[in-house]
């Protein structure tokens, strides 16, 4: 049974990766259709010649710096504060943005934008897109940072509280340094999901804020394209890089 | 004491005000009536909730379930072998579940569109299907179901296979020997031993696959074309093109009641990750 398992995990990883390795080799392909005929760096130029595609990104690079910076104080303090004492309420709403689909999470908040605008006069933008990706951000920080708190004994809390410090000291000198790398392994994914959102992004951002998923997402509406394959290569070795780094930390 | 209570305000009010707030408008709004102009408007009536027993809702509704058991039920077979192999590894067990973990990491989007990429009529299996001469016209591979629940699986494999192999991890193998002792052959102890203890896993990773592939909004309209309307393509399109949002909020509460019932009726028992 040993060599059929391991003949099925070849397999299974070859599902699980090739198609993306396929994908990004063609996007040095010369031709637009799926016959190799020599390699060119062509489609990567097109990116950069595209002004839609350098406006999207570059949005995306915004809302997604600081809808991490966000999600990250607030998830990690959360998380600390429950640490300390369950809250049935907070872990079940929390719980809730987890399992909400997204389509609906992105539906729920386009309607209380679009009923706030009824009083305020603004508009949809950038900024709620942010408000957004938070929302959706916080839950998975705050997973990631209870798991390493998990690993934190309750005893060095109290070590520092015995030995004077107040309970804020004893979060900013002695907890806070202790969860760093899980800090940093939540602002990682936090990246990654508001980087990447499609579903939820689209109902919310403004007419003039467009997302880099977005744009990939309509030019792949209107079929496959080599330009979309250079883009996806770029941004998975965009994620790649993240990893290594988050590994890096998790070792040190 | 009071820390804990600072701590947690920022997520308790932004969680309050851009959560809780809109599910409970988008509950409101299923309950008004169409705007003329879109939007909402009074009276109050129960008319977008009586109108989901519409046989073509109905359908969509039932196609929705459909695709993601089917969605879920391959996941779960395919899955399964995969956590049993990395669970087994005496070497390398790290990278095979990094491996796993892989897309998680990668775009969501990007890994739809390398389907689509890959099925297109001049994508890369027609092209080599028509090279070595099995097929001789293009085939219609994009755009139909089956190519959406391809694009499921292979979104969500990996939600399936890191709780099996969780719950595979920790099983005592002395109870694999003791089957063997006891003269069970590989295959039964497979089907009347691991599978059967593996069940909080396979539970686990079930649940965590059915509820995005029911609410899924991109992959079917990616790799479906617009052709396989699923629950979460008609919640969108009511919002947009159709501007019928009670309807539209009359879907979503339906789907977040099938959602929240599955979830607290299936996992439940199983420990608190978040706290």
């Amino acid at each position: 049974m040993k060599r059929w398992l391991a003949a099925y995990a070849v397999a299974f990883f070859a599902f699980l990766h090739l198609p993306l390795l396929t994908l990004a080799i063609f996007s040095f392909n010369s031709s637009r259709f799926t016959v190799w005929e020599h390699f060119s760096f062509d489609w990567y130029r097109a990116i950069f010649r595209d002004p839609q595609l350098i406006a999207a990104t570059w949005n995306s690079v915004i809302v997604a710096l600081i809808s991490t910076v966000i999600s990250t104080v607030i998830g990690t303090l959360c998380a600390y504060g429950l640490w300390k004492r369950r809250s049935r309420l907070l872990t079940g709403t929390l719980y809730l943005s987890l399992v909400t689909p997204e389509i609906v999470t992105g539906v729920s908040l386009l309607a209380l934008f679009q009923w706030m605008f009824r009083w305020l006069h603004w508009h949809l933008g950038l900024y709620t897109v942010v408000l957004a990706h938070v929302a959706f951000s916080i839950a998975y920080v705050v997973i990631v940072i209870a798991a390493r708190l998990r690993t934190l004994s309750p005893s060095l809390e109290e070590a520092a509280m015995d030995l004077g410090a107040n309970e804020w000291q004893a979060f900013l000198y002695v907890m806070l340094p202790a969860l760093v790398p899980g800090i940093i392994a939540a602002a990682l994914l936090s990246l990654t999901v508001s980087f990447d959102d499609y579903v939820i992004t689209s109902m919310v951002a403004g007419v003039d804020s467009e997302t880099l998923p977005m744009v990939i997402y309509a030019m792949a509406r209107r079929g496959a394209s080599p330009v979309i394959n250079a883009i996806s290569a770029l941004v998975t070795i965009f994620f790649g890089c993240l990893i290594l780094i988050s590994e890096q930390v998790r070792e040190a | 004491m009071k820390l804990r209570f600072w701590f947690l305000l920022p997520a308790r009010l932004w969680m309050t005000v851009l959560l809780v707030a809109p599910l409970g408008i988008v509950l409101a709004y299923s309950l008004l009536t169409r705007g003329v102009y879109g939007g909402v408007e009074r009276p109050w009536t129960i008319e977008a909730y009586q109108r989901l027993i519409d046989p073509i809702y109905l359908t969509i509704l039932l196609r929705s379930f459909a695709m993601a058991l089917a969605a879920t039920g391959l996941c779960l077979v395919f899955a399964f072998p995969a956590a049993l192999f990395i669970s087994r590894a005496t070497k390398r067990k790290n990278l095979y579940l990094q491996l796993v973990m892989l897309p998680f990491w990668t775009s969501f989007l990007v890994r739809t569109y390398a389907w689509l990429f890959l099925l297109r009529d001049t994508g890369l299996i027609n092209t080599v299907l028509q090279k070595v001469g099995i097929i001789h016209d293009p085939l219609q591979l994009l755009y139909n179901d089956g190519a959406v629940l391809l694009g499921l699986v292979y979104g969500y494999l990996p939600f399936m296979v890191l709780p099996i192999y969780a719950t595979l991890e920790r099983l005592d193998p002395a109870l694999i020997e003791a089957a063997a002792d006891l003269g069970a052959r590989p295959l039964a102890t497979l089907f009347r031993v691991i599978v059967p203890l593996s069940q909080p896993g396979i539970v686990a990773g079930s649940v965590l696959v059915f509820i995005p592939c029911l609410g899924a909004y991109l992959t079917p309209d990616l790799l479906g074309g617009g052709r396989t309307v699923l629950v979460g393509n008609l919640v969108q399109n009511q919002f947009t093109n159709a501007r019928d949002w009670p309807f539209g909020s009359a879907v979503s509460v339906l789907l977040m009641l099938l959602v929240t019932l599955l979830v607290w009726g299936l996992l439940r028992r199983e420990s608190e990750p978040l706290a």
